[in-house]
């Protein structure tokens, strides 16, 4: 019997299959969570469909329904399994004071989805559920009643969206370059007053520039006050579900939908304009709302510098321990210095770059190039450049050991062959060994974008915001701008889920950008392999 | 025969014999251990000179000394001198890459560049400074005819040089060396990984490589260095035993160590 049982384990065949399910067990996991951010972040686009529920005391209840709990240590013998609740989103958040609702089951009469309720998405408080009482224009009924009302609100909401927008283009990019310019006129004036030989003419010019534009801007402060009055100019009168009446002018309103009233290819259409929507736009009300585009734009702008800054360094490093330095123990302790590089927890990176990067390197960049925008600091604070700096920090271990690897993996033959033909060791590295370490730089580089995508805790202290007023990159020259600060999608997860107020409302926003900062890593990470499996094309076998 | 008839050619032609390459008293070490012992030789220009010797006698060794191949692993050092065409090449003065354009190598194992057919042969040319297309062009069809490979890649010298065969390999790494114009061609068992027809084929290319430049060659074939060589050296444990004509090693050796390697009784 022992010996059958010997023969068996030495077979292999149980360590086949723990082998199997180390493998079976690290798919789950993986794909137990892109599950759950798929389901919840994709879910998030659907338009959903309204409930009204009746209650015992005769009141009623209306929103999104968003599932059911039990309700805990509510067993009782009548109820062994215990009583269950529904969690509502109800939206209405300036009349209720919470979006959410929980209604215990047992207090239902009845449910039903009336076909004539809507949702109305504000730019502030959140959605509205409920129906049209009327709609008015200065005082006089335009509409009245929910069916007339709702056909004449729709042209208004899309005259208002126009507004908002020729207002967003006045405020940005009229204004914004106004104001562009005026700083950039003081910033001139300061510079020739520090230099202390201006010429009071120079420096009149300059004024009289500077009048003339802040002639411009209160014309266009002007025009911004009337387009905002016309946002104004039509009224709404909105009746939730029991009865309660808010008044808002049209121009609050983003769009209004009947869910209930939706085919199923209105409701993929609407699906497909809400994911492009959050794509494209700038977030609202403190991130909860609206889009994360400056959060998508920020994170891969982020890591394509860094990726810029930290392939050089890291295969410039790796070339010279692997061919030049003498193998010996001082290579050794330094390779295993850099791997440990790896393992140091990322906030030190973030604090390192903080004292190292902002305050020593960039406080003596505004010294001496930017003097005359102190005290206020241009690179002295942090900016995506020095957060990219940080993570190359952070990523440059992962590619100095990569692309040894691709180094050692270069065959002895053909540096001897390319030595035997009169090549210098630069050259043979130059035309021969690099080109066949190119896959192991890229693989590289590969893990450094996917680390440095993911990493948030370093970004907080070296120049990630809530918040950013400007992207990083724009028509104003020099285009990029480097000591901006910027968003970031994991900051903004960390920021919508567990900075605000309102946590419930905010969260299928950190499904959805959790679902997008998946997605852009597999976007980033794929480009890489496809520049690695190209490269490997051209140099492998080139031009077949 | 063939053997017979190429010993006849050398020594007609040993009287005006030139000494290409000069070996005096050279002992050779890596780190401590001595791999050469007092080798000393000559070979003679325009002819096949063939190194035979069971493994770790110290032939491969001697050739990569001849164009300092050896100078890359650390600790290496030779003693005594090693003379092209009467000149140390271990002399500080000497420019190694220049000497290596002069001694080129082909090796034991097939190691075409990861690249076109046409950027292996012209990869030595280009680090010479031969930028002019027309001059390249004319160097690849010269080189790939001195090693007979021309008329099998004319129409695919774009392709990948890992497309071909083992053989057509190691004629294209022939070629590549030939592409710089080298006065001797070291050959390390050029043919150990090759089958029959590839290997005559290698061999018939030695007959008349012989005519532009010196070659010497490795080889643990016997049969190989009879056919193939004027002159054979047998090293054993780092010494060289016996240096004559190929004939005379094989049919009336002097040293009967050297007897019993070629007759096959140990090695």
């Amino acid at each position: 019997m022992r010996a059958r049982i010997k023969k068996f384990l030495d077979s292999g065949t149980l360590f086949v299959w723990f082998c199997g399910t180390a493998v079976a067990a690290s798919l789950l996991l993986v794909g137990g969570v892109l599950l759950l951010i798929m389901v919840n972040g994709l879910g998030f686009f659907w338009p959903h469909a309204l409930v009204d529920l009746t209650l015992t005391d005769g009141t009623h209840v209306l929103g999104e329904l968003k599932g059911e709990e039990v309700i805990p240590y509510s067993e009782t013998p009548a109820f062994p399994e215990g009583k269950t609740r529904v969690r509502l989103k109800v939206g209405n958040r300036d009349l209720y004071g919470l979006d959410f609702r929980w209604v215990d089951t047992d207090q239902i009469v009845s449910a039903e989805s009336p076909k004539d309720v809507a949702a109305f998405e504000r730019r502030e408080w959140g959605n509205f559920y409920g129906r049209i009482r009327e709609v008015s224009r200065g005082g006089d009924v335009v509409a009245s009643g929910n069916q007339e009302g709702w056909k004449a609100l729709q042209p208004l909401i899309e005259q208002a969206n126009d507004l908002h927008e020729e207002i967003e283009h006045l405020q940005r990019d009229v204004i914004g370059d106004i104001n562009y310019d005026i700083e950039e006129t003081r910033l001139k004036i300061r510079e020739l007053e520090l230099s202390g030989q201006h010429e009071p003419q120079e420096v009149a010019e300059l004024q009289t520039a500077t009048k003339q534009l802040e002639t411009q801007y209160e014309k266009h402060v002007a025009t911004l006050r009337k387009l905002s009055r016309q946002l104004d100019e039509y009224a709404v009168i909105l009746v939730e579900t029991n009865g309660r009446e808010k008044q808002l002018a049209v121009g609050q309103i983003v769009k209004a939908l009947r869910p209930n009233d939706m085919g199923f290819v209105e409701k993929i259409l609407r699906y497909f304009m809400n994911f492009w929507s959050v794509l494209s736009e700038e977030p609202r009300e403190a991130n909860t709302e609206g889009g994360i585009f400056p959060a998508i734009f920020g994170t891969v702008m982020m890591v394509l510098i860094m990726s810029v800054a930290v392939v050089p360094f890291g295969v410039l490093a790796a070339f010279y321990l692997r061919e030049y330095a003498r193998q010996g123990l001082i290579v050794r302790v330094i390779r295993i210095a850099v791997n440990n590089l790896a393992g140091v927890p990322s906030i030190v990176f973030g604090v390192f770059g903080l004292g190292f990067f902002v305050y020593a390197v960039g406080g003596t960049l505004d010294t001496l190039f930017y003097p005359e925008a102190l005290p206020t600091p241009t690179f002295g604070t942090g900016g995506i450049l020095w957060a990219s700096f940080t993570l190359a920090l952070l990523t440059v271990p992962v590619v100095i050991v990569s692309t040894e690897e691709g180094l050692s993996a270069v065959p002895r033959e053909y540096r001897e062959g390319s030595l035997a033909l009169g090549a210098t060791k630069f050259e043979s590295m130059l035309r021969v060994i690099l080109p066949c370490a190119l896959p192991g730089i890229l693989t590289g580089l590969i893990l450094a974008v996917a680390r440095a995508t993911g990493e948030v805790a370093p970004l907080m202290l070296t120049g990630v915001v809530k918040l950013a007023p400007a992207l990083p990159l724009d028509h104003h020259f020099p285009f990029l701008h480097f000591e901006r600060k910027f968003m970031h999608l994991g900051f903004h997860i960390f920021d919508v889920g567990f900075q605000s107020p309102n946590v419930e409302a905010a969260k299928p926003m950190v499904y959805v950008t959790t679902l997008i900062l998946v997605m852009v890593v597999i976007v980033l990470n794929l480009s890489a392999v496809a520049l690695r499996n190209y490269m490997q094309k051209k140099f492998k076998a080139s031009a077949v | 025969m063939q053997a017979a008839e190429t010993t006849m050619a050398s020594s007609e032609r040993s009287q005006d014999n030139e000494h290409k390459l000069t070996v005096e008293d050279t002992d050779f070490f890596y780190g401590e251990k001595q791999a050469l012992f007092k080798v000393a030789l000559t070979v003679p220009t325009h002819h096949v000179t063939a190194f035979i010797g069971p493994s770790g006698c110290g032939k491969s060794t001697l050739l990569r000394c001849f164009n300092r191949l050896n100078d890359l692993v650390e600790g290496a050092r030779v003693i005594g001198r090693i003379c092209l065409d009467g000149k140390d090449i271990y002399d500080p003065s000497v420019d190694v890459t220049d000497l290596r354009t002069r001694v080129g190598m082909v090796f034991q194992k097939v190691n075409p560049f990861p690249k076109s057919i046409y950027q292996n042969v012209v990869y030595g040319p280009q680090l010479q400074g031969v930028r002019r297309r027309s001059v390249l062009d004319g160097i690849v069809e010269k080189s790939l005819q001195g090693a007979g490979l021309w008329e099998e890649v004319k129409d695919r010298l774009h392709h990948s040089a890992l497309g071909l065969s083992g053989g057509q390999q190691q004629r294209l790494c022939i070629a590549r060396a030939l592409a710089v114009n080298p006065e001797v061609l070291l050959m390390d068992e050029p043919c150990s990984a090759l089958d029959p027809i590839s290997t005559a084929k290698i061999e018939e290319l030695l007959h008349s490589l012989k005519e532009q430049l010196t070659v010497v060659i490795v080889t643990h074939n016997m049969q190989q260095a009879a056919r193939i060589s004027d002159l054979t050296g047998f090293f054993l444990m780092g010494e060289l035993i016996e240096y004559a004509e190929t004939k005379t090693i094989f049919t009336n050796p002097s040293d009967s160590r050297t007897e019993d390697y070629v007759t096959g009784r140990f090695g």
